[in-house]
């Protein structure tokens, strides 16, 4: 199930937060990423993102994340409140 | 149904994401009663403790497991924590889950539940749930996930005793079934075909609970794939194999990613009835506005720089007048009790080996102890208040530059303190090439005993220049630990890169006793181990110092002598080809400053005297490729013996010895050589 209109995560800036849509790329990294919490559906929202890896919110954890890491997880942005 | 094990002493196992709380919650059990090794064969820490039941006085054993988000096979501790539970089938398994977190928490804890019904969930941070006024009906948790779900708080010890009673009835009462999680009609499907196969293994249905081991085959667990193939019969291999890829056409992806969300479905379902959360506006928290600063992309660096100078200055600035003070009750100690057995007439040779080796031994070891202490104190607090986490993120752009983790900057730049401490604080490193890499490459790091070495030798024969001289020693040192850390990354420890993904958990206050308790655990343990392997190196260097019968002490008719005869033409293309520069260097195996003492020794002068002695021996050129091998050749014995306990075996620190003096040796032969050509002789 491809999602529609889904950017990475890397491309998202500051502030700007989405609901996860897919995770694709290589098995390990994937269950790296299901396991601290990334999974479909969940809403996710950037709060650091220029040089070094994103620091990303998940909820209540923070998350460290390389741009490679960040490129697997596509989100489709969702309007900010 | 199996009977209820009363007899001998129950076994029960902690497990937990990290950052649940997990240590503080099996320190707070245990207390001083516990103790850290490793793993048999790798390098994850492993914690056991002793916890006495107050109703019945029963001693119950509690097995720390590494902090893991699932149970998967890709990560060395999540293997550690699962063979664990395999294996050896602890009565009872504690489940820590941060309670305000529990989406991701109990991603775990569903794993386990299907591995074990041996469950018990310690609702950890319980009052931090309160504070943000989220409900949870543990009640209802309880009964969904067939486990009992007790609110604990670690940090103030609350809730510890009933979770004790609860985990202590569940160790006593006979086993259900595992959880069963429905994973949709497509993977149930493989599922109910593939356990009838599995039973024909008799060895894995004795050892593994079948359905779950074919969820882990579905999920293409290598590990566990491979134990599948070697045990099953060839025919049901075949037809193993045909159902995964079959599902795998059917899923359309990979089963792996169904398998887990599935499992986050079962859990956003129960959670919708459980967890209560009020709505509250995304504000940013205060460890939020903290990041903002730490991980500047300007500031961050400065910033860390000056945290590690602090840590550095504390270490030392605390550790050394507490280092001299030990070295002078040892050598007090050793006069004392060498006085007092010539007194009493005991022979020259016993009372040598009781004051020059065992004590001296012992006091090699001792005087490390304090800057170790502070060095693991420091480490701690940056551990426990949440800060290396963001010191890695900072550095992990550099450190990943030269193929290693961001992590592994603090142990480098501990190196240059003491490599023991700094080889023990690889601990923090996920991934094992990653720690393997970064443990082989710290002895370059130049420590503060090579410093007494060229100290010595800088201001004899570069008086002028002796800071300068110095420190290009260390910028050499830092350019060979990062080639070699190019070369092992890329030679020898390929691929095995752990991708960077890092929880930033909140920033907090530590808590003192904890602290405390972290720092002595670790420095203990070096006090213990390091501590025999270096008494028995002393009493060896002793022993061939002192033989045969009649010889002066370190002289050249010593065994000590003979062989630094036998060493010295090798070192003649280095420049430094005498046998007295050959029992220095092996002198310095035992420890770096003993170059020193050990020039000393040959030389027959006191320490006051040596310069200009050594001027008679060396010429600058030689001094400074003398100083280059000793930068570089073999690591002294306490790290030699510390990087045999941090890897689990002989391998590396023999592998460290042979590529250590290579590398040394080649470099001192250069600066030799090409110096004599530039006719700097």
């Amino acid at each position: 199930m491809s999602a529609r209109n889904a950017v990475p995560l890397a491309l998202l800036r500051p502030n700007e937060q989405g609901v996860i849509a897919d995770i694709v790329g290589g098995t390990d990294a994937h269950v790296r990423l299901l396991e601290l919490g990334f999974t479909r559906g969940r809403e996710v929202r950037v709060l650091k993102n220029d040089f070094g890896p994103l620091i990303v919110a998940l909820n209540e954890q923070r998350i460290a994340l390389g741009h490679g890491m960040a490129q697997k997880v596509l989100v489709r942005l969702s309007c900010p409140s | 149904m199996e009977p209820a094990r009363t007899t001998q002493t129950l076994t029960i196992a902690v497990a937990g994401n990290p950052n649940s709380g997990k240590t503080t919650l099996f320190n707070a059990l245990t207390g001083l009663r516990h103790h850290v090794g490793n793993w048999p064969g790798v390098t994850v820490e492993k914690k056991e403790g002793r916890y006495r039941d107050p109703k019945s006085g029963r001693e119950v054993l509690l097995v720390d497991l590494p902090g893991i988000y699932g149970l998967g096979a890709y990560a060395e501790d999540e293997r550690v924590a699962r063979d664990y539970i395999v294996g050896e089938r602890p009565d009872a398994l504690i489940n820590v889950v941060d309670a305000t977190n529990l989406e991701r928490n109990l991603f775990l804890t569903v794993q386990l539940l299907e591995l074990t019904p041996r469950v018990v969930l310690a609702l950890n941070m319980w009052d931090e749930v309160e504070a943000r006024g989220m409900k949870i009906r543990t009640d209802l948790l309880s009964e969904r996930l067939g486990v009992l779900a007790v609110p604990t708080v670690a940090t103030k010890k609350q809730g510890l005793d009933t979770l004790m009673e609860v985990a202590l009835d569940v160790a006593a009462r006979s086993v259900r079934e595992p959880l069963r999680i429905d994973y949709g009609p497509e993977v149930e499907e493989a599922l109910e075909r593939l356990v009838p196969l599995l039973e024909r293994a008799s060895e894995l249905a004795a050892k593994y609970p079948l359905r779950w081991l074919a969820v882990k085959y579905l999920e293409g667990d290598e590990y566990l794939a491979r134990e599948v193939e070697d045990k099953l019969p060839r025919e049901a291999l075949a037809e193993v194999r045909a159902i995964r890829a079959h599902l795998r056409e059917r899923l359309g992806e990979d089963p792996e990613v169904v398998i887990a969300d599935r499992r986050y479905a079962f859990i956003e379902r129960i959670l919708c009835d459980v967890v209560e959360r009020p709505q509250e506006a995304e504000t940013l928290t205060f460890s939020d506005r903290l990041d903002r600063i730490l991980t500047h992309r300007i500031w961050g660096i400065p910033i860390f720089l000056f945290l590690m100078f602090l840590v550095f200055e504390f270490t030392f600035a605390l550790g050394k007048p507490l280092s001299d003070l030990l070295e002078e009750a040892f050598s007090w100690f050793g006069d004392v009790t060498g006085e007092y057995l010539t007194d009493l007439g005991v022979h020259d040779t016993v009372v040598s080996l009781v004051t020059n080796g065992i004590i001296n031994g012992v006091g090699a070891v001792v005087v490390f102890f304090p800057p170790i202490f502070f060095m693991f104190l420091a480490i701690a607090l940056l551990e426990d208040s949440g800060y290396m986490a963001r010191a890695a993120y900072v550095m992990d752009r550099f450190m990943r530059a030269i193929g290693l983790h961001g992590k592994s900057f603090i142990p480098m730049l501990l190196g240059f303190g003491c490599n023991v401490p700094a080889i023990l604080a690889t601990r923090t490193l996920e991934s094992r090439a990653d720690r393997l890499t970064t443990i082989l490459v710290n002895p370059f790091m130049s420590c503060t005993a090579r410093l007494a070495v060229f100290v010595l030798l800088a201001g004899a024969f570069f008086p002028e220049h002796a800071g300068l001289v110095v420190f290009s020693l260390y910028l050499l040192g830092i350019v060979v630990a990062i080639a070699v850390a190019k070369f092992l990354r890329t030679f020898i420890f390929k691929g095995e890169s752990a991708p960077f993904i890092l929880e930033l958990p909140p920033y907090r206050f530590p808590d003192v006793r904890s602290l405390l308790l972290h720092t002595w655990d670790r420095a203990k343990e070096f006090l213990r181990k390091a501590g025999t392997i270096i008494v028995a190196i002393v009493i060896l260097i002793w022993a061939l110092g002192n033989l045969p019968p009649g010889v002066e002490e370190n002289s050249e008719e010593s065994y000590i002598g003979q062989i630094g005869q036998a060493i010295a033409p090798v070192f003649a293309p280095a420049g430094f080809g005498t046998w007295e520069a050959g029992v220095a260097l092996l002198a310095g195996v035992l420890a770096k400053e003993s170059v020193n003492s050990a020039f000393s020794a040959v030389y027959g002068v006191d320490p006051a005297e040596l310069g200009p002695a050594l001027a008679e021996h060396f010429t600058p050129l030689a001094a400074y490729a003398f100083m280059v091998m000793t930068l570089l050749y073999i690591p002294c014995a306490a790290t030699i013996a510390v990087i045999r306990q941090e890897t689990q075996s002989w391998k590396w620190p023999l592998i460290a010895l042979v590529y250590t003096t290579l590398i040394g040796y080649t470099l001192a032969v250069l600066v030799y050589q090409v110096g004599r050509l530039l006719g700097l002789a």
